[in-house]
């Protein structure tokens, strides 16, 4: 039983998708991830639903005045432990709109990002690459939650 | 004598409490991967299930109120229960009594949330369970009129299956079973893994260790539900085995090739063709005057 609840979080990492007002690029090729070429679901990631089920945030888009509340009631719905992942350009940076007089910028501007995928947009083979890597991340935030005292252990 | 009798009993309970989640954890895990190879992918591994449940104990429960562990409490307890009434070949109709408190559990624990996709979706699950008890009951009739005791024990002093004489509730039980196990034509109220409909239904707001024991609680029903079908081959326990298991990769086949109804074709579809083809096999065995004890 020890040796399932290694890396626990990083064999079963649900995912929720948030779309920031980005062009559609990002999201087509956020959910090419999960489909039978890529197949992301062999690595434990599921698409779910809802936030309260989710362990991975994972943004498109680039940060503006309107989502800014939708984004961190979101957020603040996530149980702990939780990872955010910028998916694109705009949602690492702004992108093309930065400096806009609607946008704020990145996601980070807002939320803690983890993970940043960059591209315009990025290919699915990177965006499943930040998924594990956000993954990583999630194990080590549980072990953090379980023993605030020892730090990361891994 | 009595402490070999006692320990016996003891080591019968450990098994029905022990083993179905087991069997269920292995039966989901062969479900997804199964799916996986009819959709082309290669799916996950065998044990996804049980680290998702591993996974989701790690996690923080966020809860609207409180009382919404309280109904995910009562419904694994009573899930469990009825499961050890099956194995313990207790009262058919008592057994299916308390498995419905575990389904009215689970909808009052929608219900209680608040939010509106967890409502729409326990109000979806009060319609399909409107559309299978009626079933259920003509089950638990013909089974009566046939062996003449509502007890699951007295099966066993004949060796004529029930399959022989109610043909058509098995079929109606199929139906049922696609209910039951939220698989596609039905899978309105709440779905499993890469269908969404409504957020998540009457799991919207569920999360964490609830989420959890939601899914341990589904394995035990797993193993209850296709326990309903081995009924089916009493006398003999491998042919009834083979006939669980067909029924349940029968259920995932149906499931990757039915795109989803509507809630009225369902109620439609099983208060007519569903019930008649029930009401049909029950007035043969009264007219006839079947027997098997």
């Amino acid at each position: 039983m020890a040796g399932i609840s290694k890396n626990i979080m990083s064999k079963s990492p649900w995912v929720v998708h948030v779309n920031c007002n980005s062009c559609n690029g990002c999201d087509i090729e956020f959910l090419a991830c999960l489909t039978p070429i890529y197949d992301a679901e062999r690595l434990g990631i599921i698409n779910v639903g809802t936030p309260k089920q989710a362990d991975i945030l994972v943004v498109t888009g680039s940060a503006n005045y309107k989502n800014i509340d939708v984004l961190k009631n979101i957020y603040n719905q996530m149980p702990e432990p939780k990872v955010v992942v910028a998916v694109g350009a705009c949602a690492c940076t702004g992108g093309v709109f930065h400096s806009c007089y609607n946008v704020i910028g990145g996601i980070d501007e807002i939320l803690p990002v983890d993970v940043y995928v960059p591209g315009c947009c990025p290919k699915p083979e990177s965006i499943i690459d930040g998924l594990i890597e956000a993954s990583r991340i999630l194990e080590e935030k549980r072990i953090k939650i379980k023993n605030p005292d020892k730090g990361v252990a891994i | 004598m009595i402490t070999l009798i006692n320990l016996k009993i003891l080591i019968k309970l450990l098994l029905i409490l022990i083993l179905p989640p087991v069997i269920g954890c292995i039966l989901s895990g062969i479900d997804r991967k199964v799916t996986a190879h009819l959709q082309g992918r290669v799916g996950p591994p065998l044990l996804q299930p049980l680290y998702d449940v591993i996974k989701l104990f790690n996690k923080e429960n966020i809860v609207v109120n409180k009382y919404q562990n309280v109904y995910v409490i009562t419904y694994f307890i009573f899930v469990v229960l009825s499961l050890f009434m099956l194995l313990m070949k207790m009262d058919f109709l008592m057994i299916i009594f308390v498995y419905t408190i575990a389904n009215t559990s689970l909808i009052v624990g929608g219900m209680s949330t608040g939010s509106p996709y967890s409502r729409i979706g326990s109000v979806r699950e009060t319609i399909s369970m409107l559309a299978y008890e009626p079933i259920l009951l003509f089950y638990i009739i013909g089974m009566y009129m046939l062996t003449g005791s509502f007890k699951i024990s007295k099966l066993a002093y004949t060796n004529k299956p029930l399959l022989y004489y109610l043909p058509l509730i098995f079929i109606a039980m199929l139906f049922i079973m696609t209910i039951k196990f939220k698989k596609s034509p039905f899978d309105f109220s709440t779905s499993h893994h890469a269908h969404q409909e409504l957020v998540k239904g009457m799991f919207t707001e569920y999360s964490g260790p609830a989420l959890a024991i939601i899914e341990v609680a589904h394995w035990y029903e797993y193993v209850f539900l296709l326990g309903l079908i081995f009924l089916f081959w009493y006398t003999s326990p491998i042919i009834g085995l083979i006939l669980a298991l067909i029924t349940f990769f029968l259920e995932i086949v149906i499931d990757n090739i039915c795109a989803r109804l509507s809630w009225e074709w369902m109620l439609k579809f099983t208060w007519t063709i569903i019930i008649g083809l029930s009401i049909a096999n029950i007035l043969f065995i009264y007219l006839y005057n079947v027997k098997i004890l």
